[in-house]
């Protein structure tokens, strides 16, 4: 068990900063998610904490101690590739027992330790296969057996479930996850499925462009989005955004928290909701759900902001595509975010009753 | 049956026979050579040496007279065993500097090693007909002249940037995520090395294996620059310079000779042929 | 904590010594340098003493010569059997390149189908590139022979040839110089062909396909198609077959010596007879020199093909 520190990491290659600047830790025993769009340099970070790559600049401590220079054999850590890297040339067997090899275990309690592995991970069966002859799933097996059966300090995964189909999936997220609150071993996490990373992260660091965006638990930074980038890679359908130029803010909401009024009303004070008119679209049927796509017209937004609501398949509309009709939003659902810099602000600079908000009047018809 | 399916057919009869007989024109340029060789060594020389016989029938009985010849007054076997020598000191020298050389071009110097490895690449270009006067005088400063010693040490030059370049690609070609597990399961970059990605690229090994054993052995510009005595020449030198005693040629022992010389190093050589041929279409960068 | 865990990281589970090899840069230049060093001593080495040589007036007996400039060059330029070389080396290299193109396209066509005992067939044609060719150049020897010569026996039976003429193939100029070429394109057209088959295999079945369906023929498929497609690899063969050729001795010197009269000889065998058996190295390495130009050409259209590779 360990905690992993990085301070202040950079990695650049040539003018490329894949890295750039990172602080954070894991806990002991924590599941940690690195999430963020393909090249934001989540892969990059986890390959400098294996020791795969050398940080440009930055320090990574393992237990408090530097291991910058160490190479990877020295840090004791187990990782799991998208590809699974099992070796073509060895047979499962030998392909659990390399790690252990590695440190000249004498052969009977090598023996003990890949069937302990492998029991573990229901292969025990398969140990004269070659990787070949396996499975997506089984391969996948094999690969989490070998990281596991030396008992690392800590615990790396590049995407290992993206070579899995849908539904194997979902049943390997929740068998890896049980199987790290069993282990408690430090886990770090990367993918770029939100999925993923909302279902298994005890905490979430969502990454762009080299920097954190935000660390926090899934709820967090679901909820309460540190800035605009995190509100629109999380979600799906993202959050949607609307500029608000006289009020000098980014208005934020969850398509699933935009609803009709009359239904919000059901659950909610008049005071506590923020309606606008909404003029649908088009609808899109999505099994359990519906989509909405329509636009949010007043003088005071920029433009005609593209807006979608979310309503659950049970939930009747009565508005067809094309018509307008009020959508409300409750109030400690909205976030706002500043125009310039895409921070979220605590509280818009005005209050909303200024903006016309409040009456489920088109803002900036009424209020002022 | 309609008339389109019967001309069509028709056609397609028509088609296989030209396709075999354009094949057999060639195989018989091809093979001729080879099927004169044998045909020669077996016969009897009276019957050899008669213009109006049928050179490709045996008007006398065939006969081992020509093979007896090789193997008891000739020192063919001594060439043969050279030839050995040579090859097998070549493919061990070939293969302790290629395959470090093509790994470390292949993962450790990134871009450069890339422009290098071609660079590697041309090297092979050179041909011993261009540098063979300095290197006679090289070998003899080495003090090496008529010795084995002298092809082993520069046979080499033309194998080590072929292999290099062929090894190189297939280094690239594994994952480097194996070796990359690999570390992390434990070992160090050489051991890594040793463990996976060797074994990984066993067929490029057994390639260059191949292609320089062969190599050595076809090899004849500096063969026949630096040696001079019978004994210590190779099958591809020995046969067409020692055979001839003066200006007599005994076509039958020299026949046999070559054939039995020549025909087991081209089986050799067509098993790495394809990995060879891609070592090729890699430098017209056809990956 | 009174017991100390074991730690993630432990400095002294590695015997320090053994950290640089763990460095990429580092690693990769000790196992490149052997390789690297080797080259330069018996490739680069000789290639500078060969310049040296060409301008000294170094023979065996005094093997470093004195320096005379140019001369040389001069002398070698001015003698009709130099010049005489030189064309005959061109000669050779364009046909024997011109007739293996023409006849290694048909065959690969030939082999890219797939028919009975294509293993044999391939394995039969391969032979002439797969053998040692001074051990074939004999057999050719041995076909060409003044008086046996099966191709003579031959053109008696078709009646072309009176009962007791020959046609001292290797005895005439015109008639050796046919020889020689004939025999580098009976060695290279297997390599040629191998090349071909390996990139027409490569062009992919869709791509014919779609041709086919656009309604395009056999011969539209060959030239609007295929032959497109082939051209890098079809500029791999030449440019490989002329570097073989060119620099060839073997064939002219197991085949004719360079006879009758130095009528066949090429640079490659010109330098060995003049440095080698003729003891005179400065003029030999000279001539070899004259090799150079054709291979530096070679490696720049290399390079550019290589570049180009990488753009797309």
């Amino acid at each position: 068990m360990a905690t992993v520190e990085l301070v202040g990491v950079r990695k650049h290659f040539g003018s490329v900063r894949a890295v750039d600047g990172v602080d954070l830790t894991a806990q002991e025993g924590e599941f940690l998610v690195l999430l963020g769009p393909s090249g934001c340099g989540k892969t990059t970070l986890l390959r400098m904490i294996a020791g795969l790559e050398r940080p440009t600049a930055g320090e990574i401590r393992f237990d408090g101690q530097v291991v910058n220079h160490l190479p990877p054999r020295a840090r004791r850590v187990a990782m799991v590739f998208q590809s699974y890297a099992l070796y073509p040339h060895m047979s499962v067997f030998d392909n659990i027992a390399f790690p252990l090899r590695a440190v000249r275990m004498p052969r009977e309690r090598l023996r003990e330790r890949v069937e302990w592995a492998a029991k573990m991970f229901g292969i025990a069966h398969l140990l004269q296969r070659k990787p070949r002859e396996l499975s997506g799933g089984e391969r996948q097996r094999v690969a989490l057996a070998r990281a596991m059966v030396r008992e690392p300090t800590v615990f790396l995964l590049d995407e290992p479930l993206s070579n899995l189909d849908a539904k194997l999936r979902a049943s390997a997220r929740d068998e890896l996850k049980g199987l790290q609150r069993r282990i408690g071993i430090t886990t770090i996490y990367v993918t770029h499925d939100q999925v993923e990373a909302l279902g298994m992260g005890d905490r979430i660091v969502v990454m762009n462009q080299g920097r954190v965006q935000q660390v926090g638990t899934p709820q967090e930074v679901y909820e309460q989005p540190a800035n605009t980038f995190v509100a629109t890679f999380l979600g799906s359908p993202p959050m949607n955004l609307l500029h608000h130029p006289r009020a000098g803010v980014v208005i934020g909401f969850r398509p699933e928290h935009f609803l009709p009024k009359e239904v919000q009303a059901r659950d909610h004070a008049e005071a506590d909701l923020v309606t606008f008119p909404f003029r649908v679209k088009r609808v899109e049927y999505l099994g359990a759900d519906r989509l909405l796509y329509g636009t949010i017209e007043g003088p005071e937004l920029q433009e005609k902001t593209a807006i979608i609501a979310k309503l659950p398949f049970t939930m009747p509309v009565a508005v067809g595509p094309g018509e307008v009709g009020p959508f409300a939003v409750p109030r400690r659902a909205l976030c706002f975010f500043d125009p310039e810099t895409g921070e979220r602000v605590a509280e818009p600079p005005r209050p909303l009753s200024a903006l016309g908000l409040e009456r489920g009047e088109p803002p900036g018809t009424g209020g002022s | 049956m309609a008339a389109a399916p019967w001309s069509h057919r028709l056609r397609t009869v028509g088609g296989r026979s030209a396709h075999a007989l354009l094949l057999a024109v060639f195989i018989v340029f091809t093979a001729l050579p080879f099927g004169w060789m044998l045909i020669t060594a077996f016969k009897a020389e009276t019957d050899l040496y008669n213009p109006h016989n049928n050179p490709f029938w045996f008007n006398e009985p065939p006969t081992l007279k020509s093979w007896q010849y090789v193997f008891e007054k000739t020192p063919f076997l001594r060439w043969f065993l050279n030839t050995m020598v040579v090859g097998v000191a070549v493919v061990v020298i070939t293969l302790a500097l290629a395959v470090p050389a093509a790994y470390a071009l292949a993962r450790f110097l990134g871009r450069w090693g890339e422009q290098l490895g071609i660079g590697i690449f041309l090297v092979y270009l050179v041909p011993p007909t261009l540098l063979f006067i300095p290197m006679s005088l090289v070998i003899s400063q080495l003090g090496l002249q008529n010795t084995l010693w002298s092809l082993i040490v520069v046979y080499p030059t033309i194998t080590v940037p072929f292999s290099t370049w062929l090894l190189m690609g297939f280094f690239k070609s594994i994952p480097p995520e194996l070796e990359e597990q690999a570390r992390i399961d434990g070992y160090s970059r050489l051991a890594a090395f040793r463990k996976v990605m060797l074994p990984l690229a066993l067929p490029g090994i057994v390639t260059v294996v191949i292609f320089s054993f062969t190599l050595s052995a076809q090899e004849f510009v500096y063969a026949v620059t630096f040696l001079t005595s019978t004994s210590v020449k190779t099958v591809s030198v020995g046969v067409p310079a020692d055979m001839v005693r003066g200006d007599i040629f005994d076509w039958g022992p020299l026949m046999g000779s070559a054939f039995l010389a020549s025909f087991p190093i081209a089986v050799l050589y067509y098993f790495a042929l394809d990995r060879f041929i891609q070592g090729f279409t890699a430098a017209g960068a056809l990956r | 904590m009174a017991v100390a865990q074991p730690r993630a990281a432990v400095e002294g589970a590695l015997p320090r010594g053994t950290l640089w090899l763990e460095r990429a840069s580092l690693l990769g230049s000790v196992m490149l340098a052997p390789a690297l060093i080797y080259i330069v001593a018996f490739v680069a080495f000789p290639f500078g003493f060969a310049l040296y040589l060409s301008m000294t007036d170094a023979t065996v007996g005094n093997p470093y010569g004195s320096w005379v400039g140019l001369r040389n060059f001069v002398e070698i330029v001015q003698s009709p059997t130099f010049l005489r070389t030189l064309k005959n080396t061109f000669v050779f290299t364009v046909v024997s390149q011109l007739l293996i193109l023409i006849l290694a396209k048909v065959l690969a066509l030939a082999l890219y189908r797939d028919f009975r005992g294509k293993g044999l067939v391939t394995f039969l044609i391969l032979l002439p590139w797969a053998a040692p060719i001074s051990l074939t150049t004999i057999g050719w020897l041995w076909i060409f022979h003044a008086r046996f010569s099966i191709i003579d026996w031959a053109l008696r039976q078709l009646g072309l040839l009176g009962p007791n003429e020959n046609m001292f193939w290797l005895g005439r100029p015109s008639l050796a110089m046919a020889a020689v070429i004939a025999v580098h394109v009976w060695r290279l057209l297997p390599f040629a062909t191998v090349l071909l088959l390996a990139g027409l295999t490569a062009i992919p079945r869709d791509v014919l396909d779609q041709a086919e369906v656009d309604g395009a023929g056999f011969w539209r498929k060959l030239f609007q198609i295929q032959l497109p497609l082939l051209l890098p690899i079809l500029s791999v063969a030449v440019l490989f077959g002329t570097i073989f050729t060119f620099t060839d001795m073997t064939v002219v010197y197991v085949l004719t010596r360079g006879g009758p009269f130095d009528m066949t000889q090429v640079l490659a065998s010109l330098a060995f007879f003049k440095g080698i058996h003729g003891g005179n190295l400065s003029v030999g390495a000279a001539i070899s020199l004259f090799l150079f130009p054709l291979l530096l050409i070679a490696a720049v259209v290399i390079l550019r093909l290589a570049r180009r590779a990488e753009v797309t």
